[in-house]
Order: structure tokens, then sequence, then C-alpha cells
């Protein structure tokens, strides 16, 4: 076993406990940090991934074991404290302590807020009702399961990744699904219209009952179920689903007074404004070259687990600025669709495949660059793109159009 | 139950007891072997858990799919007996199975 010595009495504080300060505790040993590594989570789990909770956990097909990112023991051999079932209360800057919810104190040489994002809450009369559910942890989905029946009728407000991820599970249960989304097109802010038209077009075949450009006024209860209340009518539910987004868990920050703009702001080595707090993940703020406006906030695990890697190497004195290309995926029935960079309603979008062949891909230029690609069962299309938006290719479009010419050989 | 060997790019050797059912890159995961990143956590959506497959087990596995064959296609440093780690299931009849991982997974 690895022995840490920590002759400075360094200590590194994580709060919060997912993918990010999983990898952020794995990569500061990794670079032979010697230091105290203490990770506070109000769950009683020790870090886990998220991406499966919608898709395979939810589907019963991956055990919850399976979804520890690292086994325990990764934790004791690395020396990482786990301070589970834990929430973090206050920060104390000028004292550099973090107070628990258990009364006790942590002091930091470094602080490091990686506190995620929580689900945005739907403002509307009847969402808390019992048979209302929300999805971001194992205990979500738990408690979402047992609903998980055969002609069991659910309505999911909100069609992006987690609506239409469920959906998907759901149907192939045997569940009788309803998806309602405000506005015109499902993954509107994901994906382009082509992309959106064909995933619609796969859930009404597989028999959901998907209605776009609706909107969700109220749920009540209607005799042992529930009543959805749209602009276009009511939809009976067994139970509902709400996917409308996540919130950042920005709120310990800003109670320190650290700068806050739709996530915790901080530059390219995951600092805040305060040079010993950092954060990273679906908490942040960052600067992004990728980004049209130059900052984002970003939701996935490339980013939790790359801004990561780039704190802890800021930590240890190897700082190297963060600016790797975004990218996402989602699994919807037999189809994946994986992205690369981000788009810009601006974009020139081009297509390369046919959406009837279940394989094809959108790509995105902005002034002549290659910006983005949404794929769809094509990974060729998916791992070049990636590499184009990186060395900021261009590529005229009718060459990106021609699937007689190999993703290999498109740059000229 | 399988006893996978996992060779580090350092030439370090691994014997870990991988449960049937799991992925060789979980049971590298699960084991703490360096060298396997799996970023995606198996969704064979990254291709960061890269590694070549000694020759004389490669008959033996299940053919890859499309998206894996595509994935590697364009990972750095493929050779004709690279494979996804996480796309290949362990069951009884991969014991002994070896696998080498590379410089990188980046």
């Amino acid at each position: 076993m690895t022995r840490w010595e920590n002759a400075m009495g360094d200590s590194v504080v994580i709060v919060g406990a997912g993918q990010a300060a999983s990898q952020l505790a794995a990569s500061l040993r990794g670079e032979s940090y010697q230091g105290n590594i203490t990770i506070v989570g109000d769950e009683p789990y020790i870090p886990y991934q998220r991406p499966p909770l919608s898709k395979a956990f939810l589907a019963g097909e991956l055990a919850r074991e399976r979804l520890f990112i690292k086994p325990e023991e990764f934790y004791t051999e690395a020396k990482c404290t786990l301070r589970l079932n834990t929430v973090a209360m206050a920060i104390d800057r000028a004292r550099k302590t973090l107070k628990l919810s258990d009364g006790s104190e942590l002091t930091y040489s470094k602080l490091v807020l990686a506190t995620g994002a929580r689900v945005r809450k739907l403002p509307l009369p009847g969402a808390d009702l019992p048979g209302c559910f929300y999805l971001r942890g194992i205990a979500d989905v738990e408690r979402l399961q047992e609903f998980f029946k055969p002609d069991k009728r659910l309505t999911i407000i909100g069609a992006g990744y987690i609506g239409l991820e469920v959906a998907a599970v759901a149907v192939k249960r045997g569940v009788k699904v309803s998806v309602i989304e405000a506005l015109p097109r499902v993954m509107a802010r994901a994906a382009s219209p082509a992309i959106s038209a064909f995933y619609e077009d796969e859930h009404r075949r597989s028999g959901v009952d998907l209605r776009c450009y609706v909107r969700t006024e109220s749920i009540a209860q209607s005799g042992g179920a529930l009543a959805v209340n749209t602009s276009s009518g009511i939809v009976p539910a067994d139970f509902v689903l709400i996917g409308i987004g996540i919130v950042p868990n920005v709120e310990l920050a800003t109670a320190a007074g650290l700068d806050e703009d739709n996530g915790i702001v901080v530059d390219q080595f995951a600092q805040t404004s305060d040079p010993s707090i950092s954060a990273i993940g679906d908490c942040t703020n960052h600067p992004c070259a990728y980004a049209p406006t130059g900052r984002i906030r970003l939701e996935s695990v490339q980013n939790a687990i790359d801004q990561a890697k780039h704190a802890a190497l800021s930590m240890c004195g190897k700082a190297k600025a963060y600016n790797e290309v975004p990218w996402f995926w989602s699994d919807q029935y037999d189809l994946k669709l994986q992205i690369a960079g981000l788009g810009a309603p601006e974009d020139q979008i081009v297509l390369r495949g046919q959406p009837a062949s279940r394989s094809f891909a959108a790509f995105r230029l902005r002034d002549g660059v290659i910006a983005a690609v949404e794929a769809v069962n094509a990974a060729p299309e998916y791992m070049m793109g990636r590499r184009l938006i990186a060395a900021r290719a261009r590529v005229a479009p009718e060459r990106l159009a021609d699937k007689a010419i190999p993703m290999k050989e498109i740059v000229q | 139950m399988a006893k996978i060997k996992y060779i580090e790019h350092n030439g370090k050797e691994h014997v870990v007891e991988v449960k049937s059912g799991m992925s060789v890159m979980e049971g590298a995961v699960k084991a703490l072997v360096p060298g396997i990143d799996a970023d995606c956590g198996g969704a064979c959506a990254c291709a960061t858990c890269h590694v070549y497959v000694d020759a004389a087990w490669l008959t033996k596995l299940e053919p890859m799919q499309e998206m894996e064959k595509t994935m590697l296609d364009f990972a750095e440093g493929v050779e004709g007996n690279s494979r996804l780690s996480c796309q290949i299931k362990v069951s009884d009849t991969l014991d002994g199975f070896t696998v080498r991982m590379p410089k990188s997974q980046h």
C-alpha cells in the first residue's frame, strides 16, 4: 500500500461526492499529492455514476453496486476520508474551515466545491402531489421503479435527455407513456431540428404519446390517479415524472461571497474568486473556447472528469488551462446519440446520411469552422468530428454531406 | 468467475478474479488496476478503456458490434488486436484471459 506523508499538514476538502469529486481524489493521488483528502457528500452512497440512472439502472439491467465509480477500497487505499450523509453548511473563508451538518468542522488548505446540481422544480399547482417524481439520484429511481408496471400510465413533463430516456425504458416495460414538452421540439436545447424530428418519430413509433408545444398548467388528483392539465387538454396518469432541467448548487459559495453567475464562476484552472477555493463539475461557470459566448456551465460527465483532472494538476503545481471539447451521449432504444462541441442558433447545419437509415449525423458550422457534431449511431462522424472541432477545422459543407467520402478523408 | 490478467504499459501484471456478467473494464476498475479510464462508465461512448488482447484469445471472444468497431477505428494507437474492454463480457470461459493496456487512453 502506498503511504501518504503529510509533512506540511495540507488538507483538501471536497464538497460533493459525485463524478467530479471521485476523479479529483484519484487525480490528486495520481499526481502524488501527499495531503489529507476528505469528501463530504449528502447522499448515503460513495461516488456513483448518474448517466445510467435514467438508462440501464432504471431498466433493471444494472445492479446498484455497478453504479459506483470506484470500489470503497479505493478511498481507503488512497487515504481519502468519506463523510457521507453529511451536508456542508457554511464556509469560513478567513479561518479556512467548513462547517458540517453534524456540528463538526473541517480545516482546509484547499476547498473544492463539487456540489453539482439539483432538479429544477416545476412551479405549478399539484407538482408536489404523491405520484409526482423527479430523477437525479439512486433513491429517486428506486421510488420510480415501483410504478414501472405494464399498463400503468406515466406522464413525463419535459422532453430533454432525462424525459426521453425514461420514456424509452418505460414503453419497453409496457408502461403507457405520454410526454409533454413546452417547446416546439424535443431536446431543443441539445440538438439540431433534424435530430429532434428523428427522435420524435422514433418515440411515436414505439408507442409514446408525444405532445410538443404544449404547456403544462397544473396537476390534480382525480379519483385514485392524477390528471395533468395542459394547453391541449387533460392527460390522465398513474404517475408523473418531471424532467425540466437542473439548477446548480451555488448557495454554499454565494453565502461565502464567491462570485456566481449561473454557476460558481471559475477560471481555466477551476479557481474561484478565492485562491483557496476551487470548483469543478456541473456547479461551475467556466471559460470555454467552444461556447459561443466564451463561458458556459456544462452538465456532463466529460466536464466533471476533465475539470477535476485540471484542478488536480493546478493544485499540484502543474497548472494547465482547461480547454477540452465538450461531449455528451444519450441512449434511447437501440439508438446512441453522441454529441461533441456546442451549438449556437446561427450555425449552418449540414446533414450527413439519411435519418431513415437510423445512422446519420448533423454537423454545425460556425463561420465555416466545424463547431459541433450530433451523431446518431454514427461513431465515425462523432469520433472524427471531435478531432475536427478541437482542430477548428474547415470542411466544405458539400464534402461533409457526401457519404461517399469516408470521415478519415474528409479533410482535404 | 474468471481470472483475468491485466498488464500495464510498463509491464506490471495484475491478476484479478472477475465475476461473470461484468465487463473486463469493470474488473479492472473494481480492482484498482491503473491504465483503464472508462470515462463514460461502459456505455461505449468514449473509447477510454482501450486494451490489446492476446492473439490466442481474439477468436474466442464474441465478435465486435459495429459501434465498438467504429469507435476503435478512431481511437489512438489502435492495432489489429485492439478492443474496448467495456464491451467484453466476462464468463467462465474467459479464465486466463490476458489484456495489455496502451500507454495512454487520451
